[in-house]
């Protein structure tokens, strides 16, 4: 049996007295495509970056290949963070730099800047952005252009792992399609682990090899996403039909 | 009973604000000691230092040269009100010339810069936090203490002293000008008590608290913005209370270094 590229264990979170994670337990395995999917404030974003490290846990277990993730320091750490890219909810841009040097990040590290700028360039090729756009500032771009740099970003330096934090929300259905469509293009062709966070129905469909469904704090339920109809689970029924009656509180 | 609790309820403000205070000390020390290990500690950021050091120093130029310059003139005019009484002419100079360096061109410019830069270190910082750029720092496997806070501490201890130093200087030609087209002195005459009455010391102290100075104003700008609460709110929040810290740290770490000084 192989083993889970990313594991959970029975994670909490709390900010204050409020409780946002109460014990997601979740395993991701190798080259799969998971999507969580759950309302709004839910915790789906506080669930990756506990993965990341970008939020300490109060109680659990996070686990990446054989490394406790949130127990990771110094070196080992970085070594962790080197597999992982990142599509942040809101882009996350650094506005001060360049659109290529946004991309190139991670690859000046190793690269000279000729070459990290080309290669830069072709990956703002890979979603759909011409060269004209590299000396472009961030904030001379739309919103889905913005996006799509950030995705241009996250797989730049070819990940073993990638996290999309709800890729299209906010963006119109044509270009919601194709993002879903390099999302699942650079995980068939990279063979990445993905994790996206959405609460898209259409993405789900088009991006997801499994999906879990967070609610209340916990994963309430996880499986194939073609068994997603027939699941019979009230939350998710009443979750992909937008039904405002069922087990799931509309006001909160 | 009223009054007891009530008593009860004055004490247990006191006591959680004293908390507060004592939580608040040690959450800045860290993030001090942190920061300062990181200015010592490889991979440096040398083009984040360059590019900070002009937006400290250089950009401050205009904003320090004016308030050193009004200073030394206001300085000749007191002085020689003063100092009329017994030989003005010989007074004034060194007064204003020890008075800018040793003081006034450090306080006056440390909390001018504070003013411009802690805010603006503040908001920049904070608005990285709100929008996770800070957060994609650290996934792009970037500390951001070695990108953002070790820069901008680099740039404040070096860029500071050259600024008052530059302000020690605008500041002495104010009073000099009051003195020699206003109150009549002779220039040679002025220009010769002023070089004759410093010390060494006198400029040295001055460049040392420009330092500290420095030191607290990107400190206070990047503790702030890094630690700064969510939404355009947590940024005003964070940028007001940068410039107030810096400028009232400013005023403490004058007196404890004005004693250090004065009892060596
Ligand atoms: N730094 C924080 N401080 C306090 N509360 C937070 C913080 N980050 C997130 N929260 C709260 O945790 C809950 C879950 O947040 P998040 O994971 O961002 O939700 P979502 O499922 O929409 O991504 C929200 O109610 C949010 O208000
Ligand atoms: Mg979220």
């Amino acid at each position: 049996m192989t083993k889970p590229k990313i594991a959970l264990k029975d994670v909490h979170k709390s900010f204050g007295a409020k409780q946002v994670l109460r014990g997601v337990t979740l395993d991701v395995m190798p080259s799969e495509s998971m999507v969580v999917i759950g309302g709004s404030g839910t915790g789906k974003s506080i669930t990756i970056k506990s993965v990341l490290g970008l939020v300490k846990p109060d109680r659990g277990e996070v686990w990446v290949d054989d490394i406790r993730a949130d127990k990771a320091r110094g070196a080992r750490r970085d070594a962790l963070l080197d597999k992982f890219g990142m599509l942040f909810q809101g882009g996350a841009l650094f506005d001060s730099l360049k659109v290529w040097e946004n991309v190139a990040f991670r690859l000046r590290r190793r690269l000279g800047r000729d070459e990290a700028r080309d290669l830069a360039v072709e990956k703002l090729r890979r979603v759909g952005l011409g060269p004209e756009n590299a000396d472009l500032y961030p904030a001379e771009l739309s919103g889905g252009m913005q996006k799509r740099v950030g995705l241009a970003r996250a797989i730049a330096d070819d990940p073993e792992i990638i996290f999309f934090d709800e890729p299209t929300t906010g963006l119109d259905p044509i270009m919601s399609d194709v993002i879903n469509d390099l999302i699942r293009e650079v995980v068939t062709e990279m063979g990445a682990t993905a994790l996206t966070i959405t609460h898209d129905m259409t993405s789900v469909r088009r991006i997801a090899d499994k999906v879990a469904m967070l609610h209340g704090g916990v994963i309430q339920w996880t499986g194939p996403v073609d068994d997603l109809e027939t699941c019979g689970d009230p939350y998710i029924e009443q979750f992909i039909n937008g039904r405002a009656d069922g087990p799931i509180e509309a006001l909160r | 009973m009223a009054v007891l609790s009530a008593f009860h309820g004055f004490l247990a403000g006191i006591g959680a604000s004293v908390i507060g205070l004592l939580r608040a000390t040690g959450a800045l020390t860290l993030f001090a000691a942190q920061g300062i290990m990181h200015c010592f500690l490889p991979p440096w950021y040398w083009r984040e230092v360059l590019r900070q050091m002009m937006r400290i120093g250089y950009f401050s130029l205009p904003v320090v040269g004016l308030t050193a310059l009004f200073t030394g003139a206001v300085l000749a005019l007191q002085i020689y009100i003063g100092g009329s009484r017994f030989n003005a002419e010989g007074v004034v100079a060194s007064i204003v010339a020890i008075g800018i360096v040793r003081e006034l061109g450090p306080v006056l410019g440390g909390l001018m810069v504070a003013g411009r830069v802690s805010a603006a270190i503040a908001a920049e910082l904070g608005t990285m936090r709100v929008t996770e750029q800070i957060d994609a720092l650290t996934t792009l496997s970037t500390n951001p203490f070695k990108y953002l806070v070790a820069p901008r501490l680099i740039a404040g201890v070096l860029t500071l002293p050259v600024l008052v130093a530059v302000a020690d200087i605008i500041g002495i030609m104010g009073g000099f000008l009051v003195g020699v087209n206003r109150l009549n002195f002779n220039a040679g005459t002025y220009i010769a008590n002023t070089v004759n009455f410093l010390e060494a010391g006198d400029i040295l102290s001055g460049l040392y608290k420009a330092a500290a100075f420095g030191f607290i104003i990107t400190l206070m700008g990047c503790y702030h913005g890094y630690n700064s609460g969510r939404g355009a709110q947590g940024v005003g929040t964070a940028t007001t209370n940068a410039v107030v810290s810096a400028s009232v740290l400013i005023l403490a770490a004058n007196y404890i270094l004005t004693e250090l000084f004065f009892s060596t």
